[in-house]
């Protein structure tokens, strides 16, 4: 069997010098070769037998109330089969996250966005559905939109839901407003800190709200049989979640529904949560006919996953020798058009990667007239670091002393308090600043001409449930299979991990992920979970399967359990009297020890290891044009173990290439009467591989305590130092520091031009 | 919708003229993007690219005939265009990624009229001619009169451009074309600068033209910026006056892809460099000459 030939890491570890003999390796991903085919099965290429198409009404009109909608010229046009609308669907409760889950997929009175799904058409066609959607006639009365922090904020502003009273305000209002929430985290005494500092900075950041980008649109075929039962192919990070966001938006009881994981093409946390999928029942179950709706990309952008836009105000104060002893926060962040947690996350990210004996933190969560947050990558980290680290350049600046020392003489460590509260568990903040101090790039001259940047990044990591079910096959294989949709190399990791407890050679594992009927409940594939929670299940279940091995042994040899150890894939007879048995030989005489063997494990896993990124850039900076050009990339990433290093190592740059687009050049274009002017990759410019050098990695491993192999999650920590890394490079090659994101041409040349004059 | 590949050109003419709602493609880069945007479907999509003249690329005498419907690619790896004219080469390289420059045209590129297009200022500059088949026979237009404003141009409906007719350019003379993207590729011209310079044999500009693009609702020629080159040595005051001169030419919009200021900005920058590279590249030329 080949294994791929990757770049050797740099760092601490990756290279399987662990003392493990699969986990570190770096084999052939299991789904590999079909999707370099073309092989891999996605939910848009599923198709039928009498198959319809859907197609979904989108608002023009960024808020409106719904008049009416007569679909009585659309019924009666070719190839039509169903339609529906909004009052087709279960009445939504007045508030709360259902609500909201429930009128994202369908508006009912009102629409919220322009995109805002109205109704749909099931037809024989493609475009027999399109058509008969646009005879939908649809009258809105239209109300005046929001669609910024400010405007949203301000008293006179229009607002979108009248009851929604901001939380986290004492006393509670009594004005509804588009300000959802209010959340406050503090320690020691601010005032008191800035006053005890030899340097106080204060400034305002912003950052735009930018889309996921996956390749893959939303895409689901759904058939509903005449017993009410529903199957759903759908690319999602989580069927589980697809099951019961599904019934909950139809009132349906969950075990009608069965949901088949697609292979997914990207998700980045953009596909935790649905769209389509009820619509596509309901129109199923209208029509007697299965129906797929696929998204096109103008729809992706209009309606589903933006990451939001935020406003940071801030205030640091520091000593002389460096110490960073204060700050104070105010961050604003964009919900969309339903209330979210973001600048909650965000009030809980901001100064965590610093030490801090004052702090005063505060965060409102605002609506406005844009499609509803959804999760990217570390959700609101991004913009908190960019705030944060670009204060923290300008101290170490002032006081004189390397950005990356600076950073070492305020990193915590185990123990020290959390700014939301709880202390720090085992982290490798540290060991990744010194990765970076140390690396070959770090160490290098910056050549003539350009500027160097560096930030941190910081992001929690969950635990969440898991299942997975083991299987030893009559020939000596195994099937492992768990409810975690692969959206970054799960499976490899898996079947490593597996390999490692079975000492079964990992190309003898398949893994798989099941679906909703045949594996335990698993939520979504999200905040960097799926190696550190399912892993742990499958680790948990190979463990079972070790001791029932044991004991076919033993029944074999007829001796007593406790004789018989598991070594390097076989039964070993401690007292040595018997040959060793092969995991092979065990199954393949299952029928006469017992029968077939197969463990299963489900469980909430705890401990979720707290990830860092340290990351490095060289840019050049066009001074005629404002072009940035970033030079050489540098990332460390504290993996705790790197189960599959070229997997992590991919993950890492991935989550960098997707700052540095944040950073440079990706934002929303809304016209003046809100609708996206750039739905798509072409005026939406996510980097192209053109755009960047190889990515250099650096993985750091300061194992997590609580996972039997030491595992962080890895997914997501590296799209958070990015956009200060990009922002303090531009400001060492230019002396022009910009506080404004994206850091694209004409932004740039507009700055540099102010600075001039 | 229906499809209709003629292999003759008074083919493609007949079927134009017989239905108001067909339109004719050579490699439908923009079309079928466009169609899936939700531009209204024609009635009838008309190929061209079985056409022989039309995808033909010869030298003809001192002549070069591009057809309107060849590929990208084709002039790309054409060694002697290439050395004829590096800066419409590598315009016309520069319209779309490595797949689309197999389908992509300069007919096309043309007629599409988008303000940004690539190619386009870099034909003004060598002031190509469209050869244009029209219902009374071939009629010949500067390659500049052909488009009229975004997406529209002088051509009748049944009027289809055949081949681009560019005239080998005199000793001492090349031509360079910068644009100005975000990205690095698969992106649009922000501003775009066609430049084509003469030097005499001291060195200085005997002739010069410079054409904008994405500037203005259609390519821009900039007289002044011309004038100011003519007669000088291409030293910093006459690039100084150039630059001002083609950010004075722009008319552009504010955008989603650039602002008014900074396209104006922009414009001059990329007209000085591109001048420099012209230069470069006949000082080149003339030393490896030289030098044989």
């Amino acid at each position: 069997m080949s294994t791929t030939e990757a770049p050797p890491s740099t760092g601490t570890n990756g290279n399987g010098a662990s003392g493990y003999r699969w986990v570190g390796t770096r084999p052939v991903r299991h789904d590999g070769l079909d999707k370099v085919a073309g092989k891999a099965r996605y939910a848009a290429d599923l198709n039928l037998p009498g198959m319809l198409y859907g197609h979904i009404l989108r608002s023009p009109h960024p808020h409106a109330r719904i008049v009416s909608i007569d679909t009585s010229a659309a019924e009666g046009m070719p190839g039509v089969k169903a339609v529906v609308t909004g009052a087709d669907f279960p009445e939504a409760p007045p508030k709360g996250a259902t609500r909201n889950l429930m009128c994202t997929v369908i508006a009912r009175d009102t629409v919220l966005y322009s995109g805002h799904a109205v109704a749909a058409v099931a037809a024989s066609t493609r475009r027999e559905a399109k058509a008969a959607a646009e005879a939908i006639e649809v009258t809105y009365e239209l109300l005046p939109h929001v669609l910024n922090i400010s405007d949203a904020m301000a008293d006179d502003a229009p607002v979108l839901h009248d009851n929604l009273f901001t939380r986290g305000v004492e006393p509670r209002p009594t004005e509804p407003s588009n300000i959802a929430a209010r959340t406050v985290y503090e320690r020691g005494d601010v005032e008191q800190g800035f006053a005890e500092a030899d340097i106080v900075i204060e400034r305002e950041f912003s950052t735009q709200a930018v889309h996921q980008g996956y390749i893959e649109p939303h895409a689901c075929v759904v058939d509903c049989d005449q017993e009410g039962k529903a199957v759903i192919w759908a690319s999602s990070q989580g069927h589980f979640m697809v099951r019961s966001s599904t019934a909950t938006v139809l009132g349906w009881d969950t075990s009608r529904i069965k949901v088949i994981p697609a292979e997914i093409g990207g998700g980045f946390g953009g596909k935790t949560t649905i769209y389509i999928e009820p619509v596509a029942a309901l129109l199923s179950t209208k029509s007697g006919r299965p129906v797929k709706i696929v998204m096109s990309r103008e729809d992706v952008f209009r309606a589903t996953g933006p990451a939001p836009g935020a406003i940071i105000k801030m205030k640091v104060g520091a000593r002389d020798d460096g110490t960073i002893t204060t700050a104070k926060a105010w961050l604003a962040y964009e919900n969309g058009a339903f209330q979210g947690i973001a600048a909650m996350l965000g009030c809980m990210c901001v100064v965590s990667a610093y030490t801090l004996d004052h702090l005063y933190v505060e965060g409102f969560d605002v609506v406005l007239n844009r499609p509803v947050n959804v999760a990217y990558r570390a959700p609101s980290a991004p913009a908190a670091a960019f705030a944060m680290d670009s204060m923290v350049d300008e101290i170490a600046e002032r006081v004189g002393i390397d950005p990356i020392d600076l950073r070492i003489q305020n990193c915590p460590s185990q123990g020290d308090p959390t700014p939301y509260g709880p202390k720090w568990p085992m982290i490798g903040l540290r060991e990744c600043l010194e990765a970076i101090r140390d690396s070959d790039h770090y160490q290098s001259e910056l050549p003539e001409g350009q500027g160097r940047g560096v930030a941190s990044g910081f992001w929690f990591n969950i635990g969440e449930a898991s299942s997975a079910t083991v299987n030893l096959n009559e020939n000596g294989t195994a099937t492992v299979i768990t409810g975690s949709p692969d959206i970054g190399g799960s499976r490899a990791s898996m079947a490593l991990m597996a390999a490692e407890e079975l000492g079964l050679d990992v190309h003898l594992i398949q893994p798989v992920v099941g679906d909703t009927e045949v594996v335990g409940f698993t939520d979504v594939t999200e905040g960097s979970r799926a190696t550190f929670a399912t892993g742990m299940a499958v680790v948990e279940a190979c463990r079972d399967l070790k001791e029932q091995l044991r004991k076919r042994a033993a029944k074999t040899w007829d001796c007593d359990v406790e004789e018989v150890e598991w070594v390097d894939g076989s039964a070993v007879h401690g007292p040595g009297e018997q040959e060793p048995l092969t995991l092979a030989a065990i199954t393949g005489n299952a029928k006469r020890t017992g029968g077939p063997l197969g463990a299963t494990a489900s469980l909430n896993a705890r401990g979720a290891g707290p990830a860092f990124s340290v990351q490095v850039a060289d840019v050049s900076v066009d001074q005629e044009t404002g072009r940035v050009t970033v030079e050489r990339y540098t990332t460390a990433q504290d993996a705790g173990t790197a189960i599959h290093p070229s997997y992590v190592e991919g993950q890492m740059q991935g989550g960098v290439v997707q700052g540095i687009g944040w950073a440079l050049n990706e934002e929303y274009i809304y016209s003046d009467d809100g609708n996206l002017e750039n739905p798509g990759f072409l005026d939406y410019r996510i980097p192209v591989a053109s755009d960047l050098p190889m990515i250099e990695t650096c993985i750091v491993e300061v194992p997590n305590p609580s996972h039997p192999y030491g595992v962080r999650g890895v997914g997501e920590v590296g799209i958070v130092p990015p956009l200060p890394v990009m922002a303090n490079a531009v400001a060492d090659a230019t002396g022009v520091r910009i506080s404004d994101l994206p850091l694209s041409p004409p932004r740039v040349l507009e700055a540099l031009t102010a600075a001039e004059s | 919708m229906k499809y209709a590949a003629p292999t003759t050109i008074d083919e493609a003419r007949t079927l134009l003229a017989g239905d108001a709602g067909a339109i004719v493609f050579a490699g439908a880069t923009d079309v079928v993007p466009q169609m899936r945007a939700g531009r209204p479907e024609p009635s009838m999509v008309i190929d061209l690219k079985k056409i022989d003249r039309l995808m033909s690329v010869s030298l003809d005498g001192d002549t070069w005939q591009v057809g309107a419907a060849a590929p990208s690619s084709a002039l790309t790896s054409n060694a002697a265009f290439a050395a004829d004219f590096p800066g419409l080469t590598e315009a016309a390289g520069l319209i779309g990624s490595d797949q689309i420059q197999n389908r992509s045209s300069l007919g096309g590129n043309l007629c599409n009229a988008s303000p940004a297009a690539d190619s386009v200022p870099a034909l003004v500059v060598n002031d190509a001619v469209a050869v244009i088949a029209a219902a009374d026979g071939e009629r010949r237009v500067p390659v500049a009169d052909v488009v009229t404003g975004p997406g529209q141009t002088s051509l009748a409906h049944d009027e289809i451009v055949v081949c681009f007719e560019l005239a080998r350019p005199a000793g001492g003379t090349s031509d360079a074309y910068l644009r100005l993207i975000p990205r690095t590729e698969m992106d649009i011209a922000v501003v775009g600068a066609g430049v084509r310079l003469t030097l005499d044999d001291s060195g200085n500009v005997s002739a010069a033209a410079v054409a904008l693009g994405a500037v203005a609702p259609t390519v821009v020629r900039v007289p002044a910026a011309e004038a100011a080159l003519v007669g000088s040595s291409l030293d910093d005051t006459a690039l100084a006056a150039a630059a001002a001169a083609a950010s004075d030419a722009c008319n552009p919009i504010d955008d989603k892809r650039g602002t008014i200021n900074y396209r104006r900005q922009v414009a001059g920058v990329l007209t000085r460099r591109a001048a420099g590279i012209a230069a470069d590249r006949i000082r080149t030329r003339n030393g490896q000459n030289g030098a044989s």
